[in-house]
């Protein structure tokens, strides 16, 4: 995959990244690098070896479903910029854009 | 030209957990908002998740039920998207391993049975609650509900009609309820649901571009919106037009659908394993454990009563469509009443009541035992079918037994023949006109004469007993 300086641009909205043309045109080869310098791994013969999505062969770390005390709600607000009764006040936003 | 709809439907299930799904916060969303939360789902910097046992169990038991391949390997991703109520800045769900896939659910249309395949079911974190003020001017976000483990089940798109979503959505919630998974209550938010619809020409193979839905809050307004849809789409293509793929709201007022957003700005989650939660493996122990818990199902109860009990089918629907109905019938079967009687009483007089004072049926003033007693009362003729509804009336306003209202207002019906006997002399002495009308063949001359007996009796006495010994006393005059 070619990282052009549109995609640089793409991937920063996407982070909510600011991202002034200089940086994208120093950006767009940089990256280009290093995905290529990954790439090297590609001519692993990988041949009988499963896909891991982790380094470590632990599976199951599971929890009990016991409640254990939650935070404060001063303590949970504290660090959001604007509350209202009890909530976090953010700009507007559109209605129904949660992904979930 | 003749169009066929495609719909698919997405639906989100709530877990009955004591917990949320990655951290210890009480899962309840209705608390004062903002005090179920801590650092993992507030999304703090270095705070580590750890997977709840019992959202994988529920959800292990919901895709059981829903006849799916479990994935016994399965693991959780990260799903990057940016908005208020994901303090995290992404929602952890499930990617290319969903915990259950290739399932199905039976529906019946028209007399039918039809399967509607399940794509697949996987676990994942709910979003905060975000209350837009009312004048457009800021949100409020309360984070109790971020994090609440929630099942994503996704539907083939084999549901063909608007009716055939809404049998979908009643099935499914029937399953989830039987299962004990999930309150599936959409007023409240722990079922919901959005859909996907398309049209393409009858014997196309290709879908055409969908609207996806959003906003429905009922059943009935999940078939609702997708019948607008059906409309406006049709029209859309009649005029030569082209439908926009996008995302489109419910809007109860008018019984339309209005475009949200247009979905050019295609949605790039890029998914990534989440390096914070190891695999999943379920094991064959658990698995089996799981199977071999499975409460009956909706469908094999209903066949069940149709086969064991032969209750007509339309009764056998309505008794096993909420397991709290099912269980409140089998209780009263179990005191030895007729299933057919118990089954009018039940889906009648309790489930009309409670639908007009809004309870559920584990809150029915009426306990399914005194039901029993009231259906023997009447099988035994101590009273009449009529005054057993007047008995059900003050059962229901006093909770008491049928019984002990009985005796209390003397409504024992008269059926001692030695009792009767000197009352209806008294009245065949007192109508002759009557009994010699009916002796020159007037049938209806001993309606009359019963209608006497009953005034005598203040509605006591055996009709049908009344009936027989008059005729036998006429006679022998």
């Amino acid at each position: 995959m070619k990282i052009t300086e549109e995609t640089v641009s793409h991937v920063a909205r996407l982070a909510r990244l600011a991202m002034p043309e200089a940086e994208r045109s120093l950006l767009a080869p940089q990256l280009n690098d290093i995905l290529e310098y990954a790439a090297s791994l590609q001519q692993v013969d990988l041949e009988g070896v499963p896909p891991t999505s982790h380094p470590f062969e632990q599976t199951n770390v599971l929890r009990e479903d016991e409640v254990r005390p939650s935070l404060s709600r001063d303590a949970a607000l504290a660090n959001a910029p604007e509350t209202e009764d009890g909530q976090v006040r953010v700009p507007a936003v559109l209605e129904g854009g949660t992904g979930a | 030209m003749n169009y066929e709809t495609i719909i698919g439907l997405e639906v989100h299930v709530e877990l009955k957990t004591e917990t949320k799904i990655f951290c210890g916060c009480k899962n309840d969303s209705n608390s004062e908002p903002n005090t179920n939360v801590c650092p993992v789902c507030m999304g703090h910097p270095g705070a580590l998740p750890v997977l709840n046992r019992q959202a994988v169990e529920l959800a292990l038991r919901a895709a059981t039920a829903l006849n799916c391949t479990i994935n016994q390997q399965s693991k959780f991703d990260r799903k990057n998207y940016f908005y208020p109520d994901s303090p995290k800045g992404y929602q952890i769900s499930q990617f290319d391993k969903p915990i259950g896939e290739h399932g199905y659910i039976e529906i019946e249309v028209g007399g039918e049975k039809k399967r509607i395949g399940i794509t697949r079911l996987h676990l994942e974190e709910d979003a905060g609650k975000s209350t837009h003020a009312p004048d457009g001017s800021h949100t409020l976000v309360d984070f109790n509900r971020t994090g609440v483990p929630l099942i994503e089940i996704v539907s083939e798109p084999d549901i063909r009609t608007p009716e055939e979503a809404r049998l979908y959505l009643e099935a499914l919630k029937s399953i989830m309820q039987y299962c004990d998974v999930s309150d599936c209550k959409m007023e409240e938010g722990s079922l919901r649901c959005d859909a996907n619809v398309s049209l393409r020409p009858v014997g196309e193979t290709k879908f055409g571009n969908k609207a996806e839905l959003k906003n429905m809050n009922s059943f009935r307004n999940v078939q609702r919106g997708l019948e607008y849809e059906v409309e406006r789409q049709t029209a859309v293509y009649e005029e030569g037009g082209e439908v926009v793929q996008e995302t489109r709201r419910f809007d109860e007022a008018t019984q339309t659908t209005i475009s949200m957003r247009s979905k050019e700005e295609a949605h790039d989650y890029r998914y990534f394993p989440e390096p914070d939660l190891v695999d999943l493996a379920i094991d064959d122990a658990w698995l089996n454990r799981v199977r071999a818990e499975l409460p009956e199902l909706p469908l094999a109860k209903r066949t069940r009563y149709e086969q064991e009990l032969g209750l007509p089918a339309y009764d056998a629907g309505v008794l096993t469509a909420d397991p709290l109905v099912a269980q409140y019938y089998e209780r009263v079967i179990a005191e030895n009443v007729d299933a057919k009687a118990a089954s009018n009483w039940v889906m009648s007089d309790i489930l009309g009541g409670l639908n007009n004072e809004g309870k559920s049926p584990a809150e029915c003033p009426i306990s399914p035992e005194n039901l029993a007693g009231l259906i023997q009362e009447v099988s035994s003729g101590k009273i009449s079918s009529k005054q057993a509804r007047d008995v059900f009336k003050t059962m229901w306003e006093t909770g008491k037994s049928a019984s002990a209202i009985i005796k209390e207002q003397g409504m024992e019906q008269i059926s001692d023949a030695s009792v009767l006997g000197p009352i209806l002399d008294e009245v065949l002495a007192k109508n002759e006109k009557s009994v010699a009308d009916y002796k020159g063949g007037k049938d209806r001359a001993l309606g009359a004469l019963v209608g006497q007996v009953m005034k005598a009796t203040k509605g006591k006495a055996n009709p049908a007993l009344v009936n027989q010994l008059l005729i036998e006393k006429i006679q022998a005059l």
